[in-house]
């Protein structure tokens, strides 16, 4: 069955794992800018970063038949220095007009500290300025449920976001319901440890209505799984569900979210 | 337009077919949980807080609601609203360090 993987950081990952994704079903990938593991110290390396994304990272993928898409931004753990911080804002709107590039993300905070809010706010200009998509980090464990309301407090406050072009991603069962109440998008992110497994995440899904829902494995350096969306596929097999359920789930919502941008092409309309 | 909810059309299960298809799964997470405890006790020193939070989550287990897990994270949960002048780590420890 087809999927498409919305968040996956493959920088991290091995060609290995772009094969293993191709022969999963994966139809698409799209890679959110992040955290390195540690704190990069100059905007130079961001730039480096961001041409990695948008021009090397793509050749890696279509060597697998698989199209490559990404959005870019600081990361809100290196959020804290604001200077480092407003110097790579600078940079965004150049690569804007890569054709691959779906929108800023991903953006949000960490542990919730008012330098971060204060870039979290700068970030969420620059889409409503250049009309992009937004995908929201949100923080981890528990800081979450804190950082998630912040997040949403300061998109509405933005007073130009539209709601329909934002996916707040990393929801788990305590802030799925007031993320979709809210009308964002949520994205469900399947670790095996630190977020919710394959097996919880069916569970919101079959509780929460979820047309506004995606799944993806956010597959980076640390521990986590770039089969993770086929593993929840898999676990709604067994639960019985049908194959247009499953589908519309795993491919029909990412793509008519990721549509939104004039860059992201439909995998099916492709062939 | 999508059907807004693709997994509500599923026939219930009973109790059998989820115990079939998830018990040991189950089962052997609350072994590993119990060996932990097990583990925990034989060491020195004193509580530590993360562990202090997974023991006042355990009454929740037996709560008859239908959503134990979102309880568990929300017991979990910093409950402040401001944002904080500074962080010291950029790390989460998985439980509200204040919860007692």
């Amino acid at each position: 069955m087809r999927y498409i993987e919305p968040h996956g950081h493959m920088v991290s990952r091995t060609t290995d794992d772009y094969q293993a994704m191709a022969l999963a079903g994966c139809a698409a990938i799209c890679e959110p800018a992040f955290w390195a593991g540690f704190d990069r110290k100059t905007a130079d390396g961001f730039y480096d970063y961001f041409c990695q994304l948008t021009q090397h990272e793509p050749k890696r993928a279509a060597k697998y038949g698989l199209p490559h898409y990404c959005w870019l931004c600081i990361n809100p753990k290196e959020s804290e220095d604001m200077k480092l911080a407003d110097d790579v804002l600078a940079l965004i709107p150049g690569f804007l007009q890569a054709k691959t590039v779906l929108g800023i993300g991903e953006i949000g905070l960490n542990k919730n500290t008012r330098n971060e809010v204060r870039i979290l706010e700068k970030h969420i200009e620059l889409a409503v300025k250049h009309d992009q998509l937004i995908l929201v980090h949100t923080p981890h464990l528990e800081d979450k449920r804190k950082g998630t309301r912040l997040i949403m407090d300061v998109l509405k406050a933005a007073g130009k976001v539209k709601p329909e072009r934002v996916i707040i991603d990393h929801v788990e069962e305590h802030t799925i319901g007031e993320v979709l109440d809210q009308g964002f998008w949520a994205g469900i992110t399947l670790y095996p440890e630190s977020k919710a497994t394959p097996v919880r995440a069916v569970d919101m899904l079959e509780n929460f209505a979820s047309q506004r829902v995606w799944l993806n494995s956010a597959c980076d350096w640390g521990h986590s799984d770039p089969l993770a969306v086929p593993k929840a596929m898999q676990e709604m097999r067994r639960r019985g569900h049908s194959a247009a359920a499953i589908d519309s789930l795993v491919y029909g919502n990412p793509v008519r979210f990721l549509s939104q941008s004039k860059n992201f092409k439909d995998p099916q309309a492709l062939r | 337009m999508s059907d807004p909810n693709p997994l509500a059309g599923t026939p219930r299960r009973t109790r059998d077919q989820v115990a079939d298809l998830h018990f040991m799964d189950a089962r052997y997470k609350l072994l590993d949980l119990a060996a932990f405890l097990d583990r925990l006790e034989k060491a020195t020193g004193p509580e530590d807080h993360r562990v202090r939070g997974l023991r006042a989550a355990l009454p929740i287990l037996l709560k008859a609601d239908g959503d134990r897990v979102a309880q568990i994270l929300h017991l979990w949960s910093d409950p402040s609203v401001a944002p904080i002048e500074k962080a010291d780590t950029k790390a989460a420890s998985g439980v509200w360090p204040g919860l007692k």
